[in-house]
């Protein structure tokens, strides 16, 4: 069983999916969508065990050898991301029983399951595979499955976020298509590994420089770089509770990853960084990025569009890491793209926790929460620190490598914009703890959210903790995973 | 009997344990106020334990856990470090004897939360006083500003919240934009963080690199209260007064010195120090503060602003004196270090007596309240002649140490400024003292009234009493110091 790993990941779900689909009622999806889950996460587990010992993971789907048939390589990067993808959806599963219960309803919630499960193996697809067009077909699966849970939402808003979602994330992948056509035009492959061999001869062709842009720019929509983030405020605020917890803390990282792949592993740091102005490019539009959406954040009524918009000041470090172009810079990203998951997973499950008891995220219904639910409100300045950057948890890790990445090549400016980024999270963070700590509750009777909600959330803020203390997990593997990808496609 | 180093470690932990009982007995009062007396001397004990390890020659060093390869979270002591671990847990004790009396006494509400974050906050001080390296000091330098940050807007009012954005403010801001990337470049040229004898900098920075990492970790430590980043200590004085005494004129306000004091010794050294350009902008901007913060303490009529405002100007005399890089300043600047805790605390005692005892906050309403609580004032009267540094008082001994250092490398400025605000200091004490024995009650009080309660009184007397024994019986600490010096 051990060499079927990779697809064993994937399968599972895949096969569960139209199973859950068509259940009705009860706790039968649910529950089976849970166990698939929490199997997918031991695999995943396993996984990167065997990468971690005994190095990249290569494995033919069908039997078929690459580069004809499609290989599934697993490396540390992505065996980082399919750990923090299956891990936050085996939390998050037992989470959405009631929460989707109360947002979505009985009647549509194996739907809901069915279409969690496809997200969830579209994204875990995307990260195990080795062939570029396989990328597509699973981005394509995780995107249509967002698309519905989304929709799901109880405000109508969720139908219109759904559908420029929609609009906009197709026009990404089919971008990111065209680029991967054009490489296929002029390397007659689409294996990653074979195309890092094939491209250093032609990548001063015209076609391949024009792939390279289609697809780092079909991509940045997909991971809401700046300017192309305008899909997410929306789609994050009316989205379910646990849908924005798990797309909010994967879906972005997950396109994080193909753009580390591409830029590293398929064409190379020195074609992308030397030959193309991808450092240029990327890093005044990460900054405004983080400036921008960490002001408009502050003044934001309702916190889980705050919280969005956080999202895309997040993701501009971790693209800001990336386009520093070295190790440092590279694991910080890494370190991030992980410690974020975790972040804003636990934020926006304690969010979807106040909407279950006051039904909505809005900074009224947080008022007073520290007398009416203080586990939750707890759990939300301990996700906050987090945001910050406060010593002992995750966030200062990735701040802590950023930062010295930024001192290492003397980006004093770049500092200067990491910690304005930090600043102004405390006083977004700082606005809701005020609330629910000073203000008078509206409601003096409102009850902790139930068990079964605070659970995974204290999993996940506990998470947050022991990582930030026990750092030999995430930042060994990274710092490997950073070597590993600057070295170049054809590492062992 | 245990280890040094085990002591090093229950210092942290007894008071972590300490919250988590004070918070499961909140419902019994008296016993919860014994959970923290008894945390508190057992503290005060392991911090002797780790003393007499430090002077029977016992090698103390603890590495918990590496967080970055190459940096971990190590504790160990040194002089400095066990002067300021025992006057905090010293103080504790008698801080805790007074907020039993404060807290009954002014009927405020919530106590159980109150002596719990008291307690995390001393774990936390604690973590600061034995930090090994740069950043196990970070990190429980920002524990101590968050732990605090209840005990600062303990009333719950809009004016608590208020001061409260202040003092998180600030210090959040020093500490994220300016101290942080301070220990980054710090380890990134150094390679390390470890504070060692002599600095780990010299030889690794560029001479005006020095000094811009200088002023980041001058301004960057912001409980140290250099101006402009002061204004978080009157913005503190919405506390309750026993917050205010022990942690804003003994913890948090000497973590910021003492960290400061440790990177001048231990990060760069003296020797590269002295080499550094413009270093001596570092004195004047302190010296600035002391004379700037007098002057303005010399206006306050609200007597808790007014101490706060003294306590800047004090705490710029440590920085001024670190800074001067004479040997005898530096002794004067770790004598002041404790000098001060005395006088100040004492008279910070006094003012929350007052207002218990009188309702009374401000100095224009004190005439004549010398002969109501005689044994409160003249605890006030010492504590004031040693911030004005008039023997037989402690804050003499340290004034003394640090004018020696101006002379022995002619350093006029900081005579002058010790001048300056020696007037000045008296300009705003002495009165107060004057018109509460000599001046007759302008009105009489609402309520007649006499001494604070008991428990108060007996920890005002006990401070006032260890700022005149620190004039006489101050050898002991004479030689930690001249081990850190001749070191």
């Amino acid at each position: 069983m051990l060499t079927h790993l990779p697809v064993l990941i994937v399968l599972g779900p895949l096969l569960a999916a139209p199973l859950v689909a068509v259940m009705r009622g009860g706790r039968w999806p649910w529950a089976i969508a849970t166990l698939v889950t929490w199997f997918s996460f031991l695999c995943s587990m396993l996984l990167l065990a065997h990468v971690a010992n005994y190095g990249v993971f290569s494995y033919a789907l069908g039997g078929w050898e690459p580069p004809w048939g499609i290989e599934y390589r697993v490396d540390l990067a992505n065996a980082l991301l399919l750990l923090l993808i299956t891990g936050l959806a085996s939390v998050i599963l037992p989470y959405a029983r009631l929460s989707i219960r109360q947002e979505v309803g009985d009647d549509k919630a194996p739907l809901f399951y069915s279409a969690q499960l496809l997200q969830m193996l579209g994204l875990c697809g995307i990260t195990v595979t080795g062939d570029a067009f396989n990328v597509f077909v699973f981005l394509e699966i995780s995107s249509l499955a967002t698309y519905a849970l989304i929709a799901m939402g109880r405000d109508r808003k969720a139908l219109t976020s759904s559908f420029s979602y929609l609009v906009m994330g197709t026009i990404g992948a089919t971008f990111y298509l065209i680029g991967i056509g054009f490489l296929y035009v002029m390397t007659g492959t689409l294996n990653m590994a074979d195309l890092a061999e094939r491209l250093p001869e032609i990548q001063d062709s015209a076609t391949v420089r024009t792939a390279f842009a289609f697809i780092v720019t079909g991509i940045a929509l997909k991971l809401a770089l700046f300017p192309l983030h305008l899909w997410l405020p929306n789609a994050y605020t009316y989205a379910p509770s646990a849908v924005t917890a798990f797309m909010g803390a994967t879906a972005t990282k997950v396109a994080v990853y193909v753009l580390i792949r591409f830029i590293f592993t398929v064409f190379g740091a020195p074609f992308s960084f030397g030959q193309e102005p991808l450092a240029e490019v990327l890093i005044p539009l990460a900054i405004i990025g983080l400036l921008s959406a960490s002001s408009v954040s502050v003044a934001q009524p309702n916190i889980k569009r705050m919280l969005a918009y956080s999202s895309v000041a997040q993701i501009g470090y971790i693209v800001l890491g990336i386009a520093m172009g070295t190790a440092m810079g590279l694991t910080a990203a890494l370190l991030h793209m992980f410690n974020h998951g975790l972040m804003k997973g636990a934020l926006f499950m304690t969010l979807g926790a106040v909407a279950y008891r006051m039904g909505g995220t809005n900074l009224d219904q947080m008022r007073g929460l520290a007398r009416t639910m203080p586990l939750t409100f707890w759990a939300f300045v301990f996700g906050g620190l987090s945001l910050i950057g406060v010593p002992l948890t995750v966030g200062f890790v990735s701040k802590w490598y950023l930062i010295m990445a930024a001192v290492e090549l003397g980006w004093w400016p770049v500092v200067a914009v990491i910690v304005v980024g930090s600043m102004l999270a405390v006083i977004y963070i700082g606005r809701v703890v005020e609330a629910g700590w000073f203000q008078e509750p509206d409601n003096p009777e409102r009850k902790e959210a139930p068990m079964s909600l605070l659970i995974p959330v204290w999993i996940l803020i506990a998470a947050n903790l022991y990582f930030g203390i026990d750092t030999r997990l995430t930042v060994d593997i990274a710092e490997a995973a950073a070597v590993q990808l600057m070295a170049g496609g054809n590492a062992p | 009997m245990i280890s040094a180093n085990t002591a090093m470690i229950l210092t942290m932990v007894v008071p972590s344990l300490g919250a988590i009982a004070i918070a499961l007995l909140g419902r019994w009062p008296n016993i919860r106020e014994a959970a923290t007396m008894i945390t508190a001397v057992t503290l005060f004990g392991l911090v002797i334990r780790v003393l007499l390890g430090l002077n029977g020659g016992e090698f103390i060093y603890v590495e918990a856990v590496q967080l970055f390869p190459g940096v971990s979270i190590a504790f160990n002591t040194e002089p400095l470090s066990i002067l300021f671990a025992m006057i905090a847990s010293g103080l504790w004790i008698v801080t805790s004897v007074y907020a039993v009396g404060y807290m009954r006494g002014a009927g405020e509400k919530h106590q159980t939360r109150f002596y719990v974050c008291f307690a995390i906050a001393l774990a936390a001080a604690m973590g600061v006083a034995f930090s090994a390296n740069l950043l196990t000091l970070f990190i429980f330098y920002e524990v101590l500003t968050l732990s605090t940050y209840p005990l600062v807007t303990h009333k719950g009012d809009a004016k608590a919240k208020a001061g409260g954005r202040t003092y998180l403010g600030i210090l959040m801001t020093a500490s994220i934009v300016f101290f942080l990337p301070a220990i980054i470049w710090t380890y990134v040229a150094a390679g390390t963080l470890e504070f060692t004898q002599g600095g780990i900098l010299a030889g690794n920075l560029a001479a005006g690199s020095a000094t811009l990492l200088l002023f980041l970790f001058l301004f960057g430590v912001g409980k140290g209260a250099i101006m402009p980043f002061h204004r978080w200590l009157p913005a503190a004085m919405v506390a309750p007064t026993p917050v205010s005494a022990l942690l804003h004129a003994v913890a948090v306000v000497k973590a910021g010195v003492f960290t400061i004091t440790k990177v001048v010794i231990y990060i760069f050294g003296t020797d590269y120090l002295a080499s550094v350009p413009y270093e001596s902008l570092a004195v004047y901007l302190a010296g600035f503060t002391v004379v700037a913060a007098s002057a303005v303490a010399l206006r306050q009529n609200n007597i808790k602003r007014m101490l706060a405002y003294s306590t800047i100007s004090q705490l710029s005399y440590i920085i001024m004196a670190t800074m001067a890089l004479a040997p005898f300043a530096e002794i004067g600047a770790v004598m002041h270090i404790a000098a001060h805790a005395f006088g100040k605390i004492t008279l910070f005692f006094v003012a929350g007596a007052i207002y218990v005892a009188a309702k009374k906050s401000e100095i224009s309403q004190l005439d004549g309240i010398g002969l109501r609580m005689p044994y409160t004032m003249t605890a006030f009267a010492i504590g004031a002649l040693s911030m004005i540094g008039v023997p037989p008082t402690a804050g003499f001994v340290s004034k003394w140490f640090i004018i020696a250092g101006a002379f022995q490398l002619d350093n006029y400025f900081v005579l002058m400024v010790l001048i300056l605000s020696t007037a000045l200091n008296a300009g705003y004490f002495l009165p107060i003292i004057f018109r509460a024995f000599f001046k007759p009650e302008s009105e009489p009080p609402v309520k007649a009234h006499g001494e604070a309660p008991i428990p108060m009184v007996l920890a005002l007397g006990t401070t006032a009493t260890l700022t005149l024994l620190f004039f006489f019986f101050n050898g002991p600490l004479l030689d930690l110091e001249l081990t850190l010096i001749g070191g």
